[in-house]
C-alpha cells in the first residue's frame, strides 16, 4: 500500500509554548490510523495541519513537511481544494444554523452543485453513513441547531462525509454519541475504508484497538512511538505506551 | 436570638434583612418613576399644545410666512432625504468596516487603535462633527469639485451632499460597533465548521455570518437613523437653510431639492422657528416639535419591533 499522508519532523509552536514536538510517522492509504493520547498532547493541532486550519490562529508557527501523496500541503496553491480532499469531525458538535437537509448541502452547494437531485442524492447517502438518516429523514427541514447533541455530532460526520473526501479525520468524535450508535458508526467507518483513509482521535484505547490497523501514541507534545495495532497493545517498545494503552496511566 | 416559643420568628437579622429588601425595592421603584414622570408630563404638555396644528394639511403644506402659517412638508421630506443620502454613505462604509473589523483584521495593537478611535467618535459632541464637516466637505471638498465646473451657474453649494457627508460621519461609529457586536455574536464554531469544509472566509460570511447578523446590523442602524435625524449642529453649517421655495404641486414636491442645493429640514426649523422668529404662534412651536418626536419614537420602534422577531427567529 502506498503512503497518503507523512509528518516529516513537523513541530507547532503557539507562541513560546510547544504543542507538536518532531512528528514524524507515515499512514497509508485506505487505512486505519488512531492516535491516542492523554489531554493536550497535541493531537487535535496535529489534524489542524493536515488541512491548514492551524493558519487560522494568529499565534500557531508550522515547521517541518506535511506530505499528502507526497506533496507539501504548504506548497498547495488552492488551499480551499486541500481542505475539501480531506473530511474533518471536531469533538464539539456544531449544527450550522441551517436545515438539517442545507447542513449536508452546505459544501456541495459552495462548490456549485445546483441539481436537486444530485443533492437530495448526497445528502442522504451521507445522512445513512452517519447512521442518522432514520431518525431526521421525516424532518430533514428542521434546523440542524436544534437536534440533540448526539444528533449534531452524527450531523457534523455526514458534513464531512459530503465532498467524499479521500481523507477522513475524527477527532473524538463519540464523546457526545451513545455506545449503541458509536458502534453502528464504527461499522459504517469499517465500510469506509474502501474509499478514504481514516485517521482517528481517541481517548477510548478500545476503540482504537477495534478499528485501527496502525496506533499512535502521542504524551506531552511528543510521539512516543507507532506501530501496528496488534505489535502496539501487546508488545509496545516503551513501558510508557503499554501503561497507557493497558489503561494504567497516571 | 431565636423567639424562646416560637423556633420560626424572624430574628433581629432576618426582620432587619426584610426591611432593607421593602426599602432597595421602593427606592429603586421611586427612582425609576422620577425617570418615567417628566418625560410623560413633557409629552403630555408638548402634545396638548401642538393638537391644535395638526391636521392633513400641516403636513402636506409648505411652510408659508417665516413658519408661522402653513405645514412642515419641506423639512418633512428635506429630513427624509438627508438620513437617506447619508445612510448611502455611511452604510456601506460603516458595514463593510465592521466585517473587516470582526472577520478578517489580525488581533495586534492596530485593530485595538482602530476600535478605540471609533468609540471615541461616538462620543465626539455633534457641534465638534459641524466643525468637522463644515472644514472638509464645504471648505475642503466643495472647491475640490467647483475647479472641474466651468459655469459659475453649475457649481456646487452647501447642501444636501455635503449635510448628509457630515452626518455619515456621525452615523459611523454607531454602525460600526454594532455591526462588529453583531458578527461576534455568531459563534466562531459555525467559522470553523465552514472552514473545515472549503470554504472561503467571504463565503462563510455571506452564507452563515451576516444572515445571522443582519438583525443587530440593522437595528444599529435605524437607531443611528433617529439620533442623526434629530441633530440641528452638523447641518447648521453644511447645508440646511430655512426660507426657501419648495415646489408646492406633485411630483415636483417629492424631490424638491437639488445635491448641491441647501435645503430644509426638521431639526433645524424647529430651531429657527423657536429661537429666531418674533410672534411665532405657540402650536406652530410644539407642532414642529410633536412632529419630531413622533417621527423618532416611530423610527425607534421599528427598531424594538425587528429586535423581538428576530430573537424569536434566534435559531440556535
Ligand atoms: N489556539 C491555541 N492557542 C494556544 N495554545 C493552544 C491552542 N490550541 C491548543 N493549545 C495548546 O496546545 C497543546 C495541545 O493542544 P491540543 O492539540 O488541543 O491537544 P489535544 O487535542 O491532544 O487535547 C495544549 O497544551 C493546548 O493548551
Ligand atoms: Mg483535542
Amino acid at each position: 500500500m502506498s503512503t497518503h499522508i507523512e509528518f516529516s519532523d513537523v513541530s507547532v509552536h503557539y507562541g513560546q509554548k510547544r504543542a507538536v514536538d518532531r512528528f514524524s510517522f507515515k499512514i497509508a492509504e485506505h487505512s486505519v490510523f488512531a492516535f491516542v493520547g492523554p489531554a493536550n498532547s497535541g493531537k487535535t493541532t496535529m489534524l489542524k495541519c493536515i488541512n491548514r486550519t492551524i493558519e487560522f490562529i494568529d499565534a500557531a508557527k508550522v515547521t517541518g513537511q506535511v506530505l499528502l501523496k507526497g506533496q507539501d500541503v504548504k506548497a498547495i496553491r488552492d488551499v480551499y481544494s486541500l481542505r475539501r480532499r480531506i473530511g474533518m469531525v471536531f469533538p464539539l458538535p456544531v449544527g450550522l444554523p441551517l436545515t438539517v437537509y442545507e447542513n449536508v448541502a452546505y459544501a456541495p452547494r459552495r462548490m456549485g452543485v445546483r441539481n436537486k437531485a444530485e443533492l437530495d442524492e448526497i445528502v442522504e447517502r451521507c445522512l445513512r453513513d452517519s447512521v442518522l438518516w432514520d431518525e431526521v429523514k421525516d424532518r430533514l427541514d428542521m434546523l440542524g441547531t436544534k437536534l440533540s447533541g448526539g444528533q449534531q455530532q452524527r450531523l457534523t460526520l455526514a458534513r464531512a462525509l459530503s465532498l467524499s473526501p479521500e481523507i477522513l479525520c475524527l477527532d473524538e468524535f463519540s464523546i457526545a454519541i451513545d455506545p449503541v450508535t458509536t458502534m453502528k458508526i464504527e461499522d459504517v467507518l469499517m465500510q469506509l475504508k474502501e474509499k478514504m483513509t481514516i485517521i482517528l482521535v481517541t481517548n477510548l484505547t478500545q476503540q482504537a484497538r477495534r478499528m485501527a490497523d496502525h496506533v499512535a501514541f502521542l504524551n506531552d507534545s511528543e510521539l512516543v512511538e507507532w506501530g501496528e495495532n496488534e505489535a502496539m497493545f501487546n508488545r509496545p517498545k516503551k513501558e510508557i505506551t503499554g501503561r497507557y494503552l493497558n489503561g494504567e496511566f497516571g | 436570638m431565636t423567639h424562646p416559643l416560637n423556633p420560626f420568628a424572624a430574628t433581629r437579622y432576618e426582620a432587619r434583612k426584610a426591611r432593607t429588601t421593602i426599602m432597595a425595592k421602593w427606592g429603586t421603584a421611586l427612582a425609576c418613576l422620577m425617570l418615567i414622570a417628566p418625560v410623560l408630563w413633557i409629552l403630555a404638555y408638548i402634545f396638548h399644545h401642538a393638537w391644535p396644528a395638526f391636521s392633513l394639511d400641516y403636513f402636506l403644506l409648505n411652510p408659508s410666512d417665516k413658519g408661522k402659517a402653513g405645514g412642515l412638508w419641506g423639512p418633512l421630506i428635506g429630513s427624509f432625504y438627508l438620513v437617506i443620502c447619508s445612510l448611502c454613505v455611511a452604510v456601506p462604509v460603516g458595514v463593510l468596516s465592521g466585517i473587516y473589523l470582526n472577520e478578517y483584521a489580525k488581533e495586534n495593537w492596530i485593530t485595538r487603535a482602530i476600535g478605540v478611535g471609533v468609540t471615541s467618535l461616538a462620543g465626539v459632541p455633534s457641534i465638534v462633527h459641524a466643525l468637522f464637516g463644515l472644514g472638509a466637505f464645504v471648505l475642503g471638498l466643495l472647491p475640490l469639485i467647483n475647479r472641474f465646473i466651468d459655469d459659475p451657474l453649475q457649481r456646487m453649494h452647501a447642501g444636501l451632499l455635503t449635510a448628509s457627508l457630515t452626518i455619515a460621519v456621525m452615523e459611523l461609529p454607531l454602525i460600526i460597533t454594532s455591526t462588529r457586536e453583531a458578527l461576534s455574536s455568531v459563534p466562531k464554531t459555525f467559522r470553523e465548521a465552514c472552514w473545515n469544509l472549503g470554504a472561503s472566509k467571504w463565503q462563510t460570511i455571506r452564507t452563515i455570518v451576516l444572515p445571522n447578523s443582519l438583525g443587530g446590523i440593522l437595528t444599529g442602524i435605524i437607531l443611528s437613523v433617529s439620533r442623526a435625524a434629530g441633530e440641528t449642529a452638523p447641518i447648521l453649517f453644511t447645508g440646511a437653510a430655512f426660507s426657501l421655495y419648495v415646489p408646492e404641486t406633485f411630483p415636483e414636491k417629492l424631490a424638491p431639492y437639488a445635491v448641491s442645493e441647501p435645503f430644509l429640514a426638521m431639526a433645524y426649523h424647529l430651531k429657527i422657528i423657536m429661537a429666531e422668529i418674533s410672534g411665532m404662534p405657540e402650536h406652530m412651536k410644539f407642532g414642529c416639535a410633536a412632529a419630531m418626536i413622533l417621527l423618532i419614537l416611530s423610527v425607534n420602534s421599528l427598531s424594538i419591533a425587528l429586535r423581538m422577531k428576530l430573537r424569536n427567529a434566534k435559531k440556535w
